[in-house]
């Protein structure tokens, strides 16, 4: 169209032609500015100060106020890191943690709730919704609070008073099971960001459709396999994606409940390590540096998992369609 | 199957869906529910098909009672206004579902979808995908996949009215040739009362969660029994007048300041023997410019319809809808003198509404 209006109108001259390019060009950028700026400053450059630190020996110990002073190490630290022999169960131990939390509990309990709240009478819905809600808008430092509450030893905590009160042995559950309320834990404030997305997709499911559903013959269980489910697909696959992301790059929770512990990185997760190595070593030095380089690979697999993510879930095949809506 | 309604009422808390609905519908007819929004048309219809469960009152289908028989239950097929087809799935897909529910083996359902979508002139876009058809399409798919399981009863939720004039009027015609050829039962919600009058042997006319007629669409039309169906069926709809009937020597004439006109002893007596003033109704086809018309006014405006202009002509503080031939060209602000078809006329009571003619 745009195509027809210049060669059509081929009185304007070229020089103002140009300057309306350019023109629409600052438009373009003006309106990505607000975005872009935010990745540049909250992302690029952070990463580019990490991944210049990774590559450097700056620690407490060699600190001095001349940062010039910092020593290039090149992969030093890399090496550090593929060697250090507790790299590999952290690694795995992250594996688990994502996977576990993310399959029961981000995802799985996250469709559970709002398929149950969405077939049930909207007000009692919408407050068993606000119900789950509650972990994540509480600080997490009083919910770990509550939760160390709830699980220390007898004759303290909360499960333990009632172990005993029906006569069950008692626990030091954080010692005993630490990754069941580590994956617990994260996994009851992982719920309501996929049950608000799953949520509003069911609820914008056109009302016809559903009915058509149920007049075609279908059960609600038969409903939600053959309509719900396919038409949720986006918000699902969004929030698997998302959701993977930021279990990655979560570590307060477990900082504060277990710290990684009991005994020797029992808990402890890539994040975490980072954080260790970096900001809170069990020493009194921070080695920055190093800390750098796991900052910087935990990174990397982030880019790479959501460019995988993306691929293979089609999502600007999603995003250009929204399937709901194309009726 | 015939579809038996007694005293149905569906409040949703203290809001009145419909109430106290009283219908018998026979077996293969085809029956309109007409009415404004809001009027409890769908909120019926839902509860026929058993979205809805009634808060009280009967619904049978034949013998059986099914005020709680699940909607999978009750062998029905609907026919949405949205279409309602399923996005993710291709048109034979969405067809067969109903079947696949079933469980009809995979043979017999490809079978029977090419039939339907054959039937309904859609065999050739079973590989589509909904979003990629036009609305009169989509409508064939939505009617198909109503009709493959072979339904009881048919319901339609205003299933025309997203579709294009034209189009309209082809699946009007469509849908009435189809559902007396298949003879299924039918109930087509509508608040087209063309569309209503055109296709159904009856018209179920509602308003405000009550059933104000039910009635042939002659009978409403000629008949009505109140002053809402006389003004909702009929288009343009039907003029009304505050009036007085006064009889004189056996003579009946309806007044006002501004017009006398003398009415037939048939229709003028019940009005005349009714305390104080009444509505008089009359349809805008029983009203003509006349040189020799005993009532004069001013014509307001012309609206030209194509095969005859709807005029709105002022008599006094009245004012009256009529249709005129286009080749006279009546203009807005001329002075024309119009004659009344008396024989037509409908007269109301203006408290009740209800018709002082017909009970």
């Amino acid at each position: 169209m745009s195509e027809q209006a210049k060669t059509s109108d081929s009185s304007v001259p070229r020089g103002i032609l140009g300057s309306n390019a350019l023109k629409s060009y600052l438009g373009a950028y003006g309106f990505m500015a607000p975005a872009g700026i935010l990745v540049i400053v909250f992302f690029l450059i952070p990463v580019a100060i990490v991944l210049y630190l990774s590559v450097t020996n700056l620690a407490s110990s060699n600190f001095t106020s001349d940062l010039a002073k910092m020593e290039f190490v090149g992969l030093k630290n890399y090496q550090t890191l593929l060697n250090d022999q507790f790299a590999r169960k952290i690694f795995f131990n992250t594996i688990f943690y994502v996977l576990v939390t993310l399959s029961i509990f981000n995802v799985s309990l996250a469709l559970i709730v709002s398929l149950l709240t969405t077939h049930i009478d909207r007000n009692a819905g919408f407050v068993f919704r606000a119900l789950w809600i509650l972990p994540r808008i509480t600080s997490p430092v009083v919910y770990i609070l509550i939760w160390k509450r709830m699980t220390a030893e007898a004759p303290f905590g909360i499960i333990n008073q009632f172990n005993e009160a029906f006569g069950q042995p008692t626990y030091n559950y954080l010692a005993t099971n630490p990754w069941v309320f580590v994956v617990v834990v994260n996994g009851f404030i992982g719920v309501s960001f996929g049950m608000i997305i799953f949520t509003s997709a069911i609820e914008s499911i056109p009302k016809d459709l559903l009915n058509a559903s149920l007049v075609d013959g279908s059960s609600k269980l038969q409903r939600i396999r053959y309509v719900i489910m396919p038409l949720i697909r986006w918000p699902l696959l969004f929030v698997v994606t998302y959701q993977t992301l930021s279990l990655l790059t979560s570590f307060v929770e477990i900082q504060l409940l277990t710290d990684g512990g009991p005994g020797l990185y029992r808990t402890e997760v890539w994040s975490l390590t980072a954080y260790h190595r970096a900001l809170s070593n069990y020493f009194g030095n921070a080695q920055w540096g190093y800390g750098s380089a796991f900052a910087v690979l935990l990174v990397m697999i982030g880019v790479v998992l959501a460019v995988i993510y993306m691929r293979v879930f089609r999502f600007d095949e999603l995003i250009a369609e929204p399937r709901v809506e194309a009726l | 199957m015939k579809v038996t309604i007694d005293n149905l009422s569906k409040k949703f808390g203290d809001v009145v869906g419909v109430e106290n609905l009283t219908l018998h519908i026979e077996d293969g007819e085809f029956v309109a529910f007409l009415g404004p929004s809001g009027c409890g048309k769908t909120t019926t219809l839902l509860t026929l098909a058993g979205i809805y469960k009634p808060t009280d009152g009967v619904i049978r289908f034949g013998e059986r009672i099914v005020n709680t028989v699940q909607p999978k239950d009750r062998n029905i097929g609907m026919v949405f206004q949205s279409y309602a087809l399923y996005p993710h799935m291709t048109v034979f897909q969405n067809i067969a579902y109903p079947l696949k529910l079933k469980k009809v083996s995979k043979a017999d359902q490809h079978d029977r979808v090419r039939q339907v979508a054959n039937v309904m002139g859609i065999g050739e876009l079973l590989d589509r995908r909904p979003g990629q058809l036009s609305g009169g399409q989509q409508q064939r798919v939505a009617l198909g996949r109503a009709l493959v399981k072979e339904p009881d009863v048919l319901l339609f939720d205003e299933p025309l009215s997203n579709l294009d004039a034209r189009l309209r009027l082809t699946m009007r015609g469509e849908i009435k040739h189809l559902q007396k050829d298949l003879g299924i039962t039918s109930i087509y919600v509508t608040h087209d009362q063309v569309e209503a009058m055109t296709m159904a042997d009856r018209i179920a006319v509602m308003s405000g969660g009550h059933l104000q007629a039910f009635d042939s669409p002659d009978e409403l039309y000629d008949r009505p029994k109140t002053q809402f169906v006389a003004g909702f069926v009929g288009n343009p709809p039907m003029n009304f007048v505050d009036v007085s009937v006064q009889a004189s020597n056996g003579r009946f004439f309806a007044e006002t300041e501004s017009l006398r006109l003398e009415v037939q002893k048939a229709r003028g007596a019940p009005p005349a023997s009714h305390d104080g003033p009444v509505v008089m109704g009359i349809r805008p086809e029983d009203i003509q410019i006349a040189s020799n018309g005993l009532v004069s006014g001013e014509i307001f405006v012309v609206e030209p319809l194509g095969r005859e202009d709807l005029i709105d002509v002022r008599v006094g503080r009245h004012s009256f809808l009529l249709l005129a031939d286009t080749e006279n060209r009546h203009q807005a602000g001329e002075r024309v003198s119009l004659a009344f078809d008396m024989e037509q006329v409908q007269f109301f009571d203006p408290e009740t509404e209800k018709s002082l003619l017909w009970q």
